[in-house]
């Protein structure tokens, strides 16, 4: 059975398509989505209908998912907007902000031999932080300004901060690991 | 035999019975069976008066399998037929056995299948053989007290049970006969214990020290709703090593190096857990045991010592902590509760030490044994339908990542950790040869970046890939879970529209084959019964299918079926409503699948119909309304 869920996530979310979306409304709509939807809900019903639950509520998660974080949410509205994020092929990234990246890189690779590692990792985390905090304004405006080449260098550069910051907790990880 | 009642189609169904549920908890020491009764969750007692028995199992030679406390009292006798801590077992395969300390007790039998087995005097038995005797003996305790067949029961699983390992706990739970309503990570069911008896929002952890496995989780708890934020844990840390950490000291105050007697160890351990119990109120514990062989062991262990035994062990709990707070983005100031699960937290030391860790007291008002059945119960009754009003509702995350192994073994992971499910995730992979028609499918579940570090789920082919050169293929793989954290991976090669999908069968897992010919094994001596069984089974099946259609056609069947439609559904109900009076469980169960089959139609557009007003915002606001009277919903005010 297929379910018939073609509409976009902010629709199914009945927010308009743009960045900026209250996490109360997301929460509240989300819960009441699934108290409907579960399988759960359905664990005394058919399997046919057990099935449709389990796509149903899938599609959901998904949607509830995309549109909470905040990278996650702007890569969707590119893509909603027909703008591809083609990461192999355009490798392309302004000399400043790798210039930046390269920095923040050795310092997480000396973090762990400072006197204080955790204080270290922390200091890192605050740049990506406040670093990923301007890309979500950056993106913010230039979605407002339909400026999409310009959101699509923003989220280019996000998806690096992000991916740096995953590494930070890796290393906290593994201090912890040796505690 | 009483004439059949049929109701007029569109006519009200007589208010059913209220559906036997249970929730039961699979304990590594002990397990518990409970059931909502009166409106109060309760744990059933068994014949003796106990309200949890020992999950362990004597295998004699020709004699019937014992559980429980009768086949602890063989443990120091027979101690190689006696199988206790199985649950450590489940989801494991031959290599996994030299590291769990089960080797140094038991005999192993690594040839027989992709499974070890136990060797007893009643043959080779697996751990999920050994699960499904105790789910069994709980399954009888239950039907003797609340007077009737189940309808089916909520099993928990540690958290962080990995697919094989859930996969296993549900073959156990077949082999029984028991029908599965969902499989509940234990820290959610205690949750829903407390949930509902203390009625708290937030944040809330859960600490549960078992007696073989270690839990964390954060759950975000709000208006009946629980969610799980996070988890981490261990699945080879409990009290029972704490108790062989009390067996070796007290062995080296002793001056005996080796015990070779595996009688002896365990008296040595049952010594040792007795002490462990004591200094849960006392400050010192004296022993005095002398084994047969003339070996004396004799003493006392002060709570001082005790805590520096267990200490290092304890330790080992702390870093899962951080992680789930990291996991959740969640600081330690955020979280609102410490919930204490399992009977290790009856440990003094665990529960100073993780007060001080969330720097709070921690919370230990409901037994810290019984709140995890207690919790499956609630949610059994749920899920059973007897409560179609409650606004519980499991929201559950995967505890670990899933993943497809890629060129030079590493892994690309699809579904990262702590995704709530049900999820559906696809992911594109390409041909990396020129002409390359198949594609090797290798699934993986683990956080580390190497196949090799990664426990292997399952293999599988694509094949008939059209030849093009490399790169230029497309192949979807899909991979979708359930609530229950089972994983199904599918692929597809997007221009020949080729397909391969599995249902990931751990490769320490049963086929269903294989269910099928242990469920014959272990009944051969009883022919009769399997039958009677097999009877019974489909005749729940049919009600619940028979039940679920007529509440679904009395709601709105008018609306969706013409009446030539509508005629040959209720032919079909009619047939099945017949078949279910007679005693041939085959001739049930194929009336179950025509109108399974017959039905679907209608399922399908009732569906898509409840879809489409929830989009438009009508039903769902209704439904709002009578879920949240009193409160403004999050569509109003907004935009």
């Amino acid at each position: 059975m297929q379910v018939d869920f073609s509409n976009n996530y902010f629709e199914l979310f009945e927010l308009p398509a743009s960045f900026d979306v209250p996490q109360d409304h997301l929460d509240t709509r989300y819960r009441s989505l699934q108290r409907f939807l579960h399988p759960d809900k359905f664990a005394s019903e058919s399997d046919a209908q057990r099935r449709w639950s389990v796509q149903a509520a899938s599609f959901v998660n998904e949607a509830y998912q995309t549109l909470s974080k905040p990278l996650k949410r702007a890569s969707y509205l590119l893509s909603l907007n027909g703008i591809s994020l083609d990461e192999e092929t355009d490798t392309q990234m302004s000399p400043m902000f790798l210039m930046e990246q390269m920095e923040m890189r050795e310092a997480l690779g000396d973090a762990p031999q400072a006197s204080d590692p955790y204080a270290a990792l922390e200091k890192i985390s605050d740049k990506l932080r406040v670093a990923q905090s301007a890309s979500a304004s950056d993106f913010n405006s230039a979605a407002d300004n339909e400026d999409w080449t310009q959101a699509r260098t923003v989220v280019r550069q996000w998806q690096f901060l992000e991916k740096m910051m995953s590494e930070v907790q890796t290393v906290e990880a593994r201090l912890d690991d040796a505690l | 035999m009483a004439l059949l009642q049929i109701s007029e189609p569109g006519q009200s169904q007589a208010p059913h019975q209220r559906r036997l549920a249970v929730g039961i908890d699979l304990g590594t020491t002990n397990s518990l069976v409970a059931s909502v009764m009166s409106g109060t969750a309760t744990v059933l007692k068994d014949e003796d008066g106990q309200w949890s028995i020992p999950s362990v199992v004597h295998y004699a030679q020709d004699s019937p399998v014992v559980v429980g406390r009768k086949a602890q009292e063989n443990a120091a006798d027979d101690p190689l037929n006696t199988i206790r801590s199985a649950k450590r077992l489940m989801g494991k395969g031959a290599s996994d056995i030299d590291s769990s300390w089960l080797s140094e007790h038991y005999h192993f039998d690594m040839d027989s299948g992709s499974l070890p087995a136990f060797k007893t005097a009643a043959g080779n038995k697996t751990a999920i053989d050994v699960s499904s005797a105790i789910l069994s003996k709980l399954r009888a305790t239950a039907e003797e007290t609340l007077g009737g067949d189940l309808v089916g029961a909520v099993i928990t699983v540690p958290a962080y049970f990995d697919d094989a390992q859930r996969q296993a706990t549900k073959d156990a739970a077949a082999l029984s006969g028991i029908h599965v309503l969902r499989l509940l990570n234990e820290p959610t069911a205690a949750a829903v214990a407390y949930g509902l008896d203390s009625g708290t929002d937030g944040v809330v952890a859960i600490y549960d020290l078992g007696g073989g496995t270690f839990d964390i989780s954060l759950l975000k708890m709000q208006r009946g709703v629980f969610e799980v934020l996070a988890t981490a844990g261990n699945t080879a840390l409990g009290g029972d090593d704490f108790d062989n950490a009390v067996a070796d000291w007290i062995q080296a105050q002793a001056g005996v190096s080796q015990l070779t007697d595996k009688g002896a160890r365990r008296q040595l351990l049952a010594l040792s857990r007795s002490l462990k119990e004591s200094l849960s109120s006392d400050s010192s514990a004296a022993y005095d045991l002398t084994l047969e062989n003339g070996t004396q062991f004799k003493g006392e262990l002060s709570l001082d010592v005790f805590n520096e035994i267990i200490e290092p062990l304890f330790k080992n709990t702390l870093p899962p902590c951080r992680q789930v707070l990291r996991d959740a983005g969640v600081a330690k100031t955020d979280v609102q509760a410490v919930v204490m699960v399992g009977g290790s937290t009856r440990v003094p030391l665990v529960r100073s030490k993780v007060g001080e860790f969330f720097d709070q007291k921690v919370l230990t008002d409901i037994d810290p044994d019984q709140v995890v059945a207690v919790g499956a119960a609630i949610q059994a009754d749920v899920l059973a339908g007897n409560k179609p009003d409650s606004d519980l509702l499991l929201l559950d995350v995967i505890p670990l990542s899933l993943g497809l192994e890629t060129m030079g073994g590493l892994v690309e992971k699809v579904v990262p950790r702590n995704t709530t499910i049900p999820i559906a995730r696809a992911q594109e992979f390409t041909t990396y040869k020129d002409g390359q028609t198949a594609m090797a499918l290798h699934v993986v579940q683990g956080e580390r970046e190497l196949v090799t570090d990664c426990r292997s789920l399952a293999k599988f082919e694509l094949r008939g890939i059209p030849p093009r050169t490399a790169g230029a293929c497309r192949i979807q793989v899909l991979f979708q879970v359930d609530a229950d954290g089972l994983l199904t991976v599918s692929a597809l090669e997007k221009e020949s529209g080729v397909v391969a999908s599995i249902d990931v069968k751990p490769s320490y897992g049963l086929s269903e084959g294989e269910i099928e010919q242990m469920l014959k094994a272990s009944m051969e001596h009883a022919s009769e019964d399997v039958q009677k069984r097999a009877l019974a089974e489909q005749r729940v099946e049919a009600r619940r299918t028979m039940e679920a259609l007529n509440s679904a056609l009395q709601a709105d069947g008018d609306q969706h079926l013409s009446a030539e439609e509508r005629a040959d559904l209720d032919g079909l109900l009619q047939n099945l409503a017949l078949t279910a009076e007679s005693e041939n469980h085959d001739a049930i169960k194929l009336a179950i699948e025509k109108l399974e089959a017959g039905s679907s139609v209608f399922v399908e557009r009732r569906m898509n119909a409840s879809v489409k007003q929830l989009m438009a915002g009508q039903e769902l606001s209704a439904l709002e309304n009578a879920l949240v009277t009193g409160e403004t919903s999050g569509e109003s005010g907004q935009t």
